[in-house]
This record gives structure tokens, sequence and C-alpha cells, in this order.
């Protein structure tokens, strides 16, 4: 093993910060990364073994034992569980012999849950040894087993690629983009390269300009000003500066970004590069989880094309001293990592954790230098402006929202997919268009955004009213609203704090406890006040945008749907513990054979 | 002598050092902001967020805020102070925390703030977390029954070379604090006393010794946490 790891090591030139590329070879060789590896990795590093280790045991996808020769991830977020994932996981487990989170006794089959995979319009869906397996059901559940049982290599168990770069020679998975409605901004036509050689001949400050009079604001949720982003990390003073593409999209029910980066990863790169030269970096960062890490060698080869074609590396676009790059840097499972400050973190090959501010990461971030982390979007966005200017971009959409958005929307509706819309779209137009009919509630911009009722379908996406990262989930009628979505949310929230503030990690824990008493019959209207006072804590205390929002599917459905907590408590019962004498002392009696005498 | 930043808690005028923090800069001037995490000194973690003040409508942990010119901090607001005893009754029952019977029991800073905001049952139900403590250090064990996530170890305990000593595992309501095993082992008497003594709770403990300082005392059994600031001016 010293020799394996010695070589990973080298690879990545002993650099600490490096440390997740490390960890993430180590875990692709050795299917875990057991103990002896961290300790031989600390070692070449000359870091301490817990170093290591405060990394490896962050990530979802760095594992202490091997997962089996197949490793099956099956989603298990709440439009997994719309589209019929325990009837997909009874079958797994039926099929090969052994519960989730655990491996079967041979070691050749792992089950294991994940949060969502970005494949929110053809659930229920699985990454098995990295290949993506969407639209499961039963059937093909068996099948699959059937195959893994006689060990077939796992590329042939994809029977049809989806439509279409996931059909290409470098993807090849059975992933379709389900592109339903194109715009004029991001699904339109576009030579690539149109806008670097237009900007080349412009100052950078004007670049920044035109970015700032075209009103952009960050797609990634948080909406801040795109051209004002870049006009602080340029102020800033540095000799270096870096630019980062954010693409972690973990928010639940989001996966636009997957289809950008399969059908047109070139514009997203140039946005990068136009970054780049604004604010005069010369390295660029693809933060890509590792849910996509099929994508992988499309994405490098897309890369080196597009320094081929001079779009990349030294001088681009035929410009003296303008020299331009990008690596991809993989996650490796961790929802906060979307957040700026802690995916720059785990880019350095730390643990995800969101950064104290100040300062900002456009005063120091990555490297403790000026950096600007932009969305996949927005910098898709942000070539398209240059291309046509911002007088083009801010006729398009609402008063306070210029140009246009992208939306995942999934659930209960006849076509889930991406969609391009102006700002200021209605979202009964939304639902026309969707082919959603009796619809219960919507989840605007995923568990961290809003959980709205037909009372406000009249109202309109935009930063001044629903603002929203692009997550749509649709709730049909017959769902349970609290049972089925919002005690997923908040678990999705448990498993995925970093853990740092003490009131996320454990507030959280506390609102879904109290939720579960409320679910299985045993709250009051003492519960349904409290949920609501504790709620706010959230939002109050916590340092970064995962742990203010974390508290916002309850909060928000209490806002919009305190029937369906109240139709829970107990009406004639003014307080009731929750406590269940009988359950807590099953086992002892069981044990003592003794029946309890309640 | 350098230029002094003027700003205002609750309405008082204060005078900071440029580039201090909120919640020193409150201390320099006589006003207490209750916290865990922070140790003056130690790059500041934010992370118990029980320091959280008002500035500008906005709330912000004082121990990673600069004070700036003409800022007016909400400190004593009822809100706020709500908020702190809720934090700290959160990490009541996030823990398993037995006071009687805990070494550092009169030393114990979560002890203290509990008994500053007059706390006599969380809010919210225990959970009874099982929780494995780690002896194997020669010199200290970690008693994580007890332990508040603060990251002071992980932040002021190094190796002379600046390795860490101390640092997190996993994530969420499962983080732990974890001891690396082989640089334990070289740790001084003083060094292990040090980590000991940064400890705000009874979490990190000094081996073979514990309940040293006769009740009566202790560091808070006559003076509340925060005394000795409010003192200062």
């Amino acid at each position: 093993m010293e020799n394996e790891i010695k070589s990973i090591v080298g690879k990545f030139n002993k650099d600490p910060m490096r440390l997740m590329d490390i960890l993430l070879d180590v875990q692709a060789e050795m299917d875990h990364v057991p103990e002896e590896a961290v300790e031989l990795i600390a070692k070449e590093l000359d870091i301490s073994n817990v170093d290591v280790e405060q990394t490896k045991s962050f990530y979802h996808f760095f594992t202490d034992k091997p997962q089996g020769k197949y490793t099956i991830y099956l989603n298990n977020s709440a439009t997994a569980n719309m589209m019929g994932r325990a009837e997909v996981a009874e079958a797994f487990e039926k099929a090969v012999g052994c519960k989730f989170e655990c491996t079967s006794d041979d070691g050749m089959i792992g089950l294991y849950s994940t949060a969502c995979i970005g494949m929110s319009d053809q659930e229920p869906a699985a990454i098995i040894n990295g290949h993506v397996f969407t639209n499961l059901d039963p059937y093909k559940v068996r099948a699959l087993v059937a195959s893994m049982k006689a060990e077939k290599p796992i590329e042939e168990m994809v029977e049809k690629y989806g439509d279409g770069n996931n059909s290409s020679n470098l993807i090849k998975a059975m992933v379709n983009n389900n592109i339903r409605k194109k715009g004029p901004v991001l699904f339109s036509e576009y030579e690539t390269g149109t806008a670097l050689k237009k900007i080349t001949d412009m100052d950078p400050q004007d670049v920044i300009n035109e970015v700032k009079n075209s009103y952009l604001r960050g797609r990634g949720g948080a909406g801040f000003p795109a051209g004002l982003k870049w006009d602080f990390c340029r102020r800033a003073q540095s000799e270096e500066r870096y630019v980062m593409c954010n693409a972690d999209e973990g928010e639940p029910g989001t996966f636009k970004e997957r289809v950008i980066l399969t059908e047109m990863p070139q514009r997203c790169f140039e946005g990068m590069a136009i970054a780049g030269y604004a604010i005069g970096a010369k390295e660029g960062i693809l933060y890509l989880r590792y849910e996509y890490k099929y994508l992988q060698e499309y994405l490098e080869k897309v890369l080196n094309d597009m320094r081929e074609a001079n779009l990349l590396g030294k001088n681009l676009a035929g410009k003296e001293g303008f020299d331009f790059d990008i690596r991809i840097q993989f996650g490796a499972g961790a929802y906060v990592c979307g957040e700026e400050s802690a995916l720059i973190e785990s880019t350095e090959g730390k643990r995800g954790e969101p950064r104290n501010r100040p300062p900002f990461p456009v005063q120091k971030g990555y490297k403790d230098q000026p950096t600007v982390v932009n969305n996949v979007e927005t910098l898709c966005s942000v070539v398209k402006i240059m291309e046509k200017g911002a007088e083009w971009y801010t006729m398009m959409g609402s008063r306070e929202s210029a140009g246009t958005k992208l939306l995942s929307i999934s659930g209960d509706c006849k076509y889930p997919g991406v969609y391009e819309f102006e700002w200021g779209i209605r979202i009964r137009d939304i639902l026309e268009m969707v082919g959603a009919e009796d619809v219960q509630a919507i989840q605007v911009g995923g568990p961290s955004g809003t959980c709205i009722g037909p009372r406000d379908f009249k109202r309109t996406l935009a930063y001044e009213d629903l603002p929203t990262g692009g997550s749509m989930i649709i709730i049909g009628k017959e769902r349970k609203l609290l049972q089925d979505v919002v005690r997923n949310f908040t678990e999705f929230f448990i498993e995925e704090s970093c853990g740092s503030c003490a009131v996320c990690r454990s507030l959280t824990v506390i609102l879904r406890n109290k939720l579960d008493k409320i679910i299985a019959g045993k709250g009051t209207q003492s519960d349904i006040d409290d949920l609501k006072k504790w709620t706010k804590y959230g939002k109050m205390a916590n340092r970064c945008g995962l742990g203010q929002t974390a508290a916002n599917p309850i909060a928000t459905t209490m806002e919009n749907f305190m029937d369906k907590y109240e139709d829970l408590i107990q009406k004639e019962v003014e307080y009731d513990t929750g406590f269940d004498l009988a359950a807590a002392v099953a086992e002892s009696c069981n044990y003592v054979g003794r029946k309890p005498n309640l | 002598m350098s230029e002094k930043i003027k700003f205002t808690i609750d309405g008082k005028e204060c005078y900071a050092e440029p580039g201090q923090n909120v919640l020193d800069a409150a201390a320099d001037n006589g006003v207490y902001i209750p916290s865990l995490c922070h140790v003056r000194g130690l790059i500041p973690a934010g992370s118990c967020r029980i320091c959280n003040v008002k500035i500008a409508g906005r709330n912000m942990t004082a121990c990673t805020t600069p004070v700036e010119e003409g800022m007016e901090i909400e400190n004593d607001t009822a809100e706020l102070q709500d908020m702190r005893k809720a934090i700290v009754e959160m990490l009541f029952v996030e823990g398993n925390h037995f006071c009687p019977a805990c070494e550092k029991s009169g030393n114990c800073e979560l002890q203290a703030l509990a008994y500053r905001f007059q706390m006599m049952v969380p809010r919210f139900p225990y959970e009874f977390p099982l929780r494995k403590p780690d002896s194997t250090a020669p010199k200290l064990w970690i008693e994580r029954n007890r332990c508040i996530k603060c990251k002071r170890c992980v932040r002021s305990i190094k190796t002379a070379d600046g390795k860490n000593i101390f640092a997190f595992r996993k994530r969420g309501h499962e983080v732990e604090i974890q001891i690396d095993h082989e640089l334990a082992a070289q740790m001084t008497d003083e060094e292990a006393k040090k980590a000991a003594d940064i400890c705000p709770v009874g979490s990190i403990l000094y081996k073979e010794k514990g309940f040293s300082e006769p009740i009566g005392t202790r560091k808070f059994d006559k003076n509340a946490i925060g005394s000795d600031i409010e003192k200062v001016v």
C-alpha cells in the first residue's frame, strides 16, 4: 500500500491543499480509505493523522470500509420517494439479501442511501459504481442485481443512452436532459468564443461595467449582483486572483447545471475565462459535485478542445498576456460545499465548513487570495451578455430581476425537466406549462426555499417576489405534506449540516424530533407553539445559508399549511410527554419474558 | 497613541483599537458579551453563536466582527438574551452534562452561563446521545459526553512544528473531537494541562487529578461568569 499512496500523493506534489484529490484517488483505487492509508497520507504530506481523518470523515463518499464490488447509492430525496423509491429500495433489499446502509455478506453488493443526485426529473435513480441508473422500478432492479451477481461489467448494464450528449462516446449515460423550454439566453444558439474574442478588445473594467449594467444577479440562490462581486474582487489588493465556478448543485430538486454541463460546458468555461479577464485571474477551478463524476472525461475533453482553439491557456484569443486555464475539482458528497466559502475550504483539501465573514471570498478566498465564486448558470449568462450587450439582457425579465432563469422542475407533473423562463413569470402559468394538476403545494427553491400553497400561485418568480435558485418541486394533492416532504427535508439538513455551529447542528435534530412527535399523533397545541418559536433561532443565529434556512421546511409550511399540523394534534389534551413507557421497556421485557404491567 | 475607534453598545460610548473584534473591544469597555468558543488571542471560530449581537439590523457574532467607526451595537436585548439562553440549552440537551459529578463543575463556562441565564430546565427535550469517551492518550482523556464542539483545543493546541493534535471527525450532529494518538503521546505535562485548561467544559481532562478545588473556591462559585469584565471600568 505504501507505494500506491506515495505515488498518489506524489501526483499532487505532496501538497496538503490537494487532499481532496488524494482521498478521491485512494477511494477510487481501494474502494475505501483504510486507516493505514490515512496514516501514510499524513506522513507523506507531513500533517497529522487527525488532519487527514477530519477531511476524510466529512464527506459522504469517502468510506472506512469497502462498500462492495458494486456499490449502489440510491437517492433518498423527497422527489425520489414520490416517484416510488420505497418499492425500488425494497426490491433491492430482497434481491441483494441485505438492508440499506449495509454490504452483502459476500462483499459483492452494497446498498447505501444518498442525498439528491441531481436526477429529480427521472427518479427513482441511483449511482452504481459511478454510473447513473434512472427511472428505476422493481423489475429493472431485479435485472440489475441479477447482472451484478453474474459479475457483468457495470457499463454493460446501461441498456439505453439518454438524449443529446448523454449518448456521446465520452459520457454514455442513460441520463436524459429533458430540456422542455429553450430561452434566449441559456439554451440559445451560440458560437463558442464569440464573446471572448469581443472582450479582449475591451478594458477589463468595462467588462465589469457591462455585467453591472446587465443587473445580472448570482443564480445560485443568494442573488448577489455578479458585476459588483467582480468589481470588489478586482479592487482587492493582490498579485493573484482566482475564478471558481460552483457546480456543486446539491439543493434537492435541482439538476439544470447537470444539463448545462452536458450540453454546453463550453459556455460555462468561456464565462470563467471572461471573469478571469475582468478580475485579472489566471486560474479557474470548476468545483463539480461527485455525483456528476460520470461527466469527467467529457469535460476534460472539452477543456482540451478549448485549449487547442486558444480559448484557454496562454494568450487567449490572441490577446498578449491574457493567460487563463481551468482545472476541475471534484467534491465528495457534501451539500454545504455549495456555500461559496465552504466550497473554497473543500478545494483547499479541508472540511467543507463555511468561513466567517468578513473577510469575504472576494477579499480573501482560495489560498487567501481574492476569489470570485460564481454559479454555472451565472457564468453562462455572462457569456451571452457580453455577446449581445447589457441592454439586450435587461429588456427581459421583471423590474428587479433582469434576464432569464433556468428552472429544474420535478415532482407531480407531466413534463418534469429544465425550463428557461424570463423572470417575472407567474407560478400558475408554469404549472400549466408543466402539466401539473391538483397541486397541493410547491417547494420553490428547494428545501432551503419556501413551500407555497394555491393562494400564492398568482405570485411571480422574481427576486422581488419569490426568489429561487432554480429548484421547483410540485407536490400533488394526494401527498402527505408533513410526513412525505417536510420530514424528509428536515432530515436532509440534519445529514448535511457541517456541525460547526451549535444551533445548526442541534436545532435541526430538536425540530425533527418535535415534528416526529406531532406526526406520531402525540402532539398538542403546545408543540405547535414550540415549533413556531424555535424555528426562528435558526435564522437568527446561524452563520451560513444552510444553517439560516435549515428550519425553512417547517417554518414555511407552518406559515402556509398550519391546518396540516393542526389536523395531527390531540385537541382535547393540553400536554403530552410523547413518552411511550411500553415501547421503552419492550426490549427488556422481551428479554426476561415478561409482559409490561401498565 | 494609535487612533481609537469610537462605537456604541446599547447606547454606551466605547473605544476600540483598530482591528479589534467587537467581543474583545466590548470587554475592554466593561461590557460583557457572553460567549463559549472565544478566547482572546485565538483566531475566532464563531461557532457557538452565543455572542450574536445586532449591528445595523443584522445578527453578527461579536467575536468575528471587527469594530468599525461609529458602529451601533445592540447587545442586551430581550430577543438576543432569549436566543443565547436557547443556545446554552441546546448545548445541554445535545450532550450529557451531569454537573454534580463533573470534574469541571464550578470552573465550567457552560454551567456558569446556564447560571447567569438562570436556566432551570432546558426548554428542549434531552437527547441522551451515546458518545464514546477516548482515554487512550497517556496524559489526557477526552470525555465526549460533555464536549460542546467549540474548537478551542483544535485552534490552540499544536505541536512545536504547528501540527494539529485535536481535530473534528464526521459532520453535523455526529461531529466529535478526535485526538491524534501519536502526537498526544509526545505531549509534555505542561501542554496537556494547557489543553485541559483551555476546554471551557469538562471534556478534556488531565488524568489522575480531579475535584482538587474545594467547593467555594472554584472560579464561578461566588462570581458569575462575566462579572470580572463588568467590574473593569
